[in-house]
């Protein structure tokens, strides 16, 4: 239940677990051959193209010469657009009818990517809305974490803990931007001038 | 032009050697030795892997809490997964060759409780050590009776089991006469959002792995022992095949204990 969650503005920051716990597996690049394991059909389409209500979500992801990276693979994790976490399963083999929340895709020869999903609702109040975003790629050793937030509202975007912990143009790069026909935009850059902010949760180690 | 330039990009690293490759892991082994560095994940920025060198983010990660949906992870079930496709050596109506083996173990979170119900997927090369793959150029053969591609849900103790073929090693472009040590991906879901694993199981005692850039990214000899699985007489079976333990620890979550007792 989404409610369960307590709302990180009127709580005090949370404290996790000083016990270190287990030691994690390490991770690996995810290679050049996942092709045939990984993508399935229907994989970018969180809902069928012209649900009411849809929205394309699209982008290049870039190396550090700003190249595109023609072998990525990006994980796309949200609520649905009334901020609910759904909890259905059903995302390898969709039912058209069902919202999982969770996509996957691969980019393309260009670096392109697209999925066709919801825009999320926040989940909690005032929270600003944002889709969970992992990337993979060969030559990358290690899965990234990233969010695409909505550029509107505003005033949420304002009061967002992690964005206001971001200098403005670290900030742009986790807004997706509004492109003239109404879908969003977000480019992953993995290294250089523009370079997407990747994210570390407390619990994860170097 | 700018072909040309693409072109020698690809080309220049096939002329590096082993030894000035060896080199290079073994200055960035020291580095962080020098560092006092104990890292657990790979690290991003390792010079000896050549593709890395320009998909590695410069600044470090932001600290972020997790919050709402990363606080819990796709849901996936039989609707999802076959049970059948956890064996890899009966999806294409022979036998595929090589030597079988079963890979068995558990999947657990930070404070080893199991990760129930969730997706487990695998890909690897066939015994040959060829993918079926387009981009695949290796001069192995293909196996007609082999994928290479498995998908299972995880038991209530966390437990997950493949049958399958004990992939080969093969060569790969990132220096002359480089091969990859024989492994076998594996792609992992936690309990949250934050827990996303993506790597790959080794076998014991393989020569390449001194050899080998992406095992050697992990430069603390303890972590790269993590992607190693164990062979475990209990799990081979009679005249049928050989058999190997791999437990996999995600990172930890961070549901308050009373998130936890609710269930999903």
């Amino acid at each position: 239940m989404p409610e369960a969650q307590a709302s990180s503005s009127t709580s005090p920051q949370p404290t996790y677990a000083a016990t270190p716990g287990l030691v994690p597996t390490p991770g690996q690049t995810v290679g050049p051959f996942y092709h045939y394991a990984l993508p399935f059909d229907g994989g970018e389409h969180l809902v069928p193209a012209g649900t009411p209500g849809s929205v394309r979500l699209h982008g290049t992801v870039t190396d550090g010469d700003g190249a595109p990276v023609p072998d990525a693979l990006i994980e796309i994790w949200q609520a649905d657009a009334e901020g609910r976490i759904v909890r259905e399963g059903g995302s390898l083999r969709r039912d058209p009818g069902v919202f999982t929340g969770f996509g996957r895709t691969q980019t393309w020869r260009d670096g392109g990517y697209s999925f066709t999903t919801l825009e999320p609702g926040p989940t909690s109040e005032g929270a600003a809305p944002f889709i969970a975003v992992t990337v993979f790629a060969r030559g990358l050793l290690n899965r990234l974490f990233t969010r695409v937030y909505l550029p509107e509202p505003a005033a949420a975007l304002e009061s967002d803990s992690l964005l206001a912990s971001l200098d403005p143009a670290d900030r742009a790069t986790l807004v997706a931007s509004r492109e003239p026909d109404g879908s969003l935009r977000f480019d992953i850059r993995l290294q250089g001038d523009g370079e997407t902010v990747f994210l570390r949760y407390p619990r994860h180690s170097v | 032009m700018s072909e040309t330039v693409v072109e020698q990009r690809e080309a220049a690293p096939a002329r590096d050697s082993q030894a000035e490759v060896s080199a290079e892991i073994a200055a960035a082994h020291a580095e962080d030795e020098a560092r006092g560095l104990t890292r657990v994940q790979p690290r991003l920025d390792f010079p000896a892997y050549r593709s890395a060198a320009l998909r590695h983010p410069t600044k470090d990660p932001r600290h972020a809490d997790p919050e709402g949906i990363e606080l819990v992870a796709p849901v996936f079930g039989h609707r999802d997964v076959d049970p059948l496709e956890a064996d890899l050596t009966i999806q294409r109506g022979g036998e595929p060759v090589g030597e079988r083996i079963r890979i068995a173990g558990r999947v657990l979170d930070g404070d080893g409780r199991p990760v129930r119900g969730q997706l487990v997927e695998i890909w690897q090369a066939n015994a040959a050590g060829r993918y079926i793959h387009k981009r695949d150029q290796h001069p192995a053969p293909l196996d007609p009776n082999f994928t290479g591609v498995g998908r299972a849900i995880t038991g209530d103790d966390g437990s997950y089991s493949f049958v399958t073929i004990k992939p080969g090693p093969y060569p790969w472009r990132n220096h002359r006469n480089a091969w990859r040590p024989a492994h076998v991906h594996f792609s992992l879901f936690g309990t949250e959002f934050t827990q996303r694993l993506v790597t790959q199981m080794y076998s014991p005692g393989d020569p390449l792995f001194a050899l080998d850039p992406i095992y050697q990214s992990i430069t603390n000899q303890p972590a790269r022992d993590r992607l190693v699985a164990t062979y475990d007489h209990d799990t081979s079976e009679h005249e049928w095949l050989l058999g190997y333990r791999w437990d996999i620890v995600l990172t930890g979550t961070h549901a308050t204990p009373m998130e936890e007792g609710e269930h999903a």
